[in-house]
This record gives C-alpha cells, structure tokens and sequence, in this order.
C-alpha cells in the first residue's frame, strides 16, 4: 500500500513522475468526480504521449517491437477477468496473417462491475492511447472503441474524446477510431460474441476455433483487450516496465480498478495495488455499515469466500487462488449478515440462467435446472441429497458450452456450497430461514445498480 | 498426426445419432447432449468416428486434428 487513502477531490493535477517512487492513483490520476478529462488535461497529468509511428518502415516496425517487448517485462495482464498475459495476446494477432484489428473492449456486461464504464467516462483519452499504442504493436489500421449502450454518460464520454482527437491529433499517425455501443447483456462482453456483433450478427458468442486472434472481424487477427487493460498499456508506453511493476505483487504487477459494493459506507470504483488487503479496501470505503457474511469475488462467474477469511484475504491473483477464488473484472461483493447466502446465490442463479443466450444445450438446461434445484433448496422443498444433485448438474455443465458462462455460473454455485455449507444443510432440514424474507442485496439490473453513478476513488 | 471428436455446441440439437453410432466414445445427459471423451482417438477409430460425423443431421460432430492450444 503506497501511504493514506485519498479521495478524489485531493489529488493534485500533477504528471506521476517517471520511475519516481510508487504511487497511487495511476489510472485515476486526475479525473473529476463528475465528467470527463479533457484532452488538454488529460496530457497534462499523465505527459505527452510516447511518438506513435504505426508505419511499414524498418525503424516503425522496431518500435513496435520495443513497445511489445516492454509490455512483456511489465508482467501485465488482462483486466476482464481472465488475467491473460497481454504481452502474448499482442504477439499472436502481430503475427496474424493480414491486417490487424484492435477492440478496445468496455461491453462489462457483469452487473456487478463498474469500473470499465467509469475509467470511459471519466478518463477516456487514457484508453484511446492505450488502444492506439496497442495498435501500432500489432500492426492494426483500424480500432473499435465498444461501450455498453446502457453506460449512456460512457459512450458520450467516449464521443466526445473521439472528436477532440480529430480536431488535435497527438500522435503522427493514428488508426481509423470507431465507437459502438453494444447491448449490455452479460456474455456480449465475451471476445467471439464481440466479433459477431461487429461483423453485423447477434451478440452471441461463435463456436471456436478459429479464436478472433486468428480470424477476428472481417477474418482479420483481431486483437480484444478490455479497456483498463489498455489504460495500463498507455502508462506503461510513459514511463517503461520497472515503473508498472512498482506497485503489485511480482506475478500480478501493477494496480488495478475494483468495484466494491454492498454494505459498506461508499460503494464504487477504487484503485487498488494488487496484494492490497480486503481490509484496506473497505476502510477506504468508510468501513462497513453492517456485519459481513462473506464476499463474492469476481462478479456473479466468481467465488464466494466466507466471513472467517474476510480479515486475512489480499487482492492478488496467488492468494485468492487458495480460496479458489480470483478477482476477475474487479469485482469485490460484501454480503452483509442480514442476508440469506442461500437465497442469494438462487437469486443470481436464475438471473445468470436467464443470461444464456440460448444456444447450447447444457447451459440452457443445466444452468435452469441448477436454478431450480438451489430454489428448491432455499425455499426448502428440495428432495433429499439435493447438494449431490447440484454437484452433479455442475459437471454436466461446466465446460460444455461455446463461451464460459456456464462454467461461471457453476463456479458461483460450487463455491457457495462450500462456503456456506452449514447455510445449506440448514435449508434442506428446515427450509426457508428469517433471513430469506429480506430484501435483496446482490445487485442485479433492474435494480438501482446499474444506473447507480460510479466514483473513482484510490486505496 | 492424432485427432479428437468435438462437438460444436451451437450447432447441436440433440439428435442423439452420434450416441448410437459411436457409443464407445458419446454418451447423452440427461436432455439428450453428447458427452463426449475429449481424449485423442486410435487409428483404428478414426472411420468409424468419421462415419458418426457425417451421420450428425446438423453437422455438429467434428472430427478435429489436433490444434495448437490458445495463446
């Protein structure tokens, strides 16, 4: 941790000086609480983009070169959620056969994740340099900016930062940037259901191979990267490799964006240091407003850990793989203890069985009748061995789907057995507890969420 | 050169015929989707495997050669 949280409103507009000491907020570094940084204040906290040449030349094609080999040391990974090196990733679509595309990608479909929309909205030139450096890496002409239509102030953000760039372009040359809004269901997010929306289909994910890597839009390489990763990429192309691994741990370098809600005193996106501990993360919340029951991390593909590890768990990929969990897009949900675990985890069952888009078979019905089977088991009307049979749809279900989405799902589902067996056995002996009856807490659309106005704060 | 069967989800409709005719290989779930043993087949497998794909009235059994795994 890099000395005292600081709220947004405190931090200076100053540029983070290069391979200077470790410092928090780096992507955050200077956004307003309420509207975009403009193009002018944006260079003036984070410093002139480095020279973009993006040409066929001998001396273009080396720094390229360089550009990649730095994000390699920088150890980065992908934000979306599965923490893929960005470093390889770059190099496969470079070595693509024909004409690169790059996809910034800020569909964040997970209800519980805001923090794709916020950086849009409030620091939308830092993903645009991102995107372009990764284009000129991989050789691409031409970049797609996506946002989620729902994120309406993101897309307009995103417009607007557009606009400002043709009217000043910064770098010698820039691809081709386009902005599409895209539906905000959960799996549209997903890198094949991308690749058909953009191509003119559904939002729904393509059976694969070929991977967009391979054979993206237009059968071009096509290079997916969600957009805080390619924020990271901006700062890495400033101030080099050493500087990103400043913060972090050494397998998961770097800071990273969180979206923290349930009850704490103020929920929205945080920049963290990956390793950061959970703790530190809810005081500079305000602390929490409640008793905790557990926390679900990673959104609703994610893992639920229970109270008793609440106090001891840090933020980083190696530690929460312990708990068979990962942070995913970012995502930290607290659950207070006046609610049920039981009938949340059905709640968000269902919902994420109403998330499949209905192509393949196991995940239409293994995830309705994993669904069901948790209803049942709430609501205490499940036939005896009810867990058994939850496990046993589990493997029929996971990994027998096109995408992940019901490989998520399941990992939910598992992880809240075992997190929350005592609450399980409780349910199947005596059925519905007190705690039932209470409203609702995981955030799920048509709730308040996800029209709530995201924060930008830093631990 | 080793091949293994795979089924594209999207494309499957549950017909079942793959279970009939490659059984040692596909079993069904509970609604009628292959299960199938992802490990590489035998030589002396290969056709019969073939035979199955072909059979697939929606063309969603594949008999796939190996691939480089994902980047």
């Amino acid at each position: 941790m890099s000395g005292a949280p600081s709220t947004v409103s405190e931090l200076p507009l100053k540029r983070i000086p290069p391979h200077g000491a470790p410092v928090l907020p780096r992507l955050l570094a200077g956004v307003h609480s309420v509207g975009a940084m403009t193009l002018t204040e944006h260079l003036s906290v984070h410093g002139p983009m480095s020279p973009v040449y993006g040409g066929r030349r001998r001396r273009d094609r080396a720094h390229a070169a360089m550009l990649m080999d730095e994000i390699e040391r920088s150890g980065l990974l992908g934000r979306g959620g599965a923490a893929f090196p960005t470093a390889t990733k770059l190099r496969a679509v470079a070595a693509g056969r024909g004409r690169a595309v790059v996809v910034a990608n800020g569909a964040e479909g997970e209800p519980a994740s805001l923090k794709d929309r916020t950086l849009l909205e409030m620091t939308p030139h830092l993903v645009l340099d991102g995107a372009v450096i990764a284009a000129e890496a991989v050789g691409a002409d031409e970049l797609i900016v996506c946002a989620c239509e729902t994120a309406g102030i993101s897309v307009q953000s995103v417009e607007r930062a557009i606009e400002e760039r043709a009217a000043h372009p910064i770098s010698v040359r820039s691809p081709q940037i386009h902005l599409r809004a895209v539906p905000g269901h959960y799996v549209a997010g997903q890198e094949s259901a991308l690749v058909n929306y953009l191509g003119g289909g559904p939002a729904k994910p393509m059976s694969t191979p070929p991977l967009p890597f391979e054979q993206g839009i237009g059968r071009r390489p096509t290079l997916i990267d969600n957009v805080e990763t390619l924020a990271h990429v901006a700062l890495i192309a400033r101030h080099g490799a050493l500087w990103f691994r400043q913060l972090g741990t050494p397998t998961q370098p770097g800071s990273a964006l969180v979206t923290l809600s349930g009850p704490v005193a103020d929920p929205g996106v945080y920049e963290i240091e990956h390793g950061a501990s959970l703790s530190s993360l809810i005081d500079a919340a305000g602390g929490a407003t409640m008793g905790l029951r557990g926390a679900l991390l990673g959104g609703y593909a994610g893992a639920w850990i229970g109270r008793e590890w609440l106090a001891g768990v840090a933020l980083s990929g190696e530690h929460l793989a312990a708990h068979g969990a990962s942070l995913g897009a970012g995502v930290v949900l607290l659950l207070s203890d006046r609610a049920c675990p039981v009938a949340e985890t059905a709640r968000v069952a269902r919902w994420m069985a109403g998330q499949s888009v209905r192509q393949c078979g196991p995940c239409i019905n293994g995830l309705d009748s994993l669904a069901r089977t948790l209803e049942q088991i709430a609501a205490g009307s499940a036939e005896a061995g009810a867990t058994r049979r939850i496990e046993h749809l589990a493997s029929l279900t996971a990994r027998r789907g096109a995408c992940g989405h019901p490989d998520g799902a399941v990992n939910l589902i598992l992880s809240a057995l075992d997190a929350f067996d005592a609450d399980f056995a409780e349910h199947a002996r005596h059925g519905a507890c007190d705690r039932c009856a209470c409203s609702p807490e995981l955030p799920l659309p048509d709730r308040e969420v996800s029209h709530q106005r995201s924060r930008g704060a830093v631990v | 050169m080793s091949h293994r069967v795979r089924v594209n989800p999207i494309a499957c409709e549950a017909h079942g015929m793959c279970a009939e005719l490659l059984p040692e290989r596909i079993t069904l779930d509970e609604w009628g989707y292959p299960i199938v043993d992802l490990t590489p087949i035998e030589d002396w497998e290969l056709e019969h495997a073939r035979r199955a794909a072909r059979a697939c009235p929606t063309f969603a059994l594949l008999v796939a050669r190996e691939r480089r795994a994902r980047p």
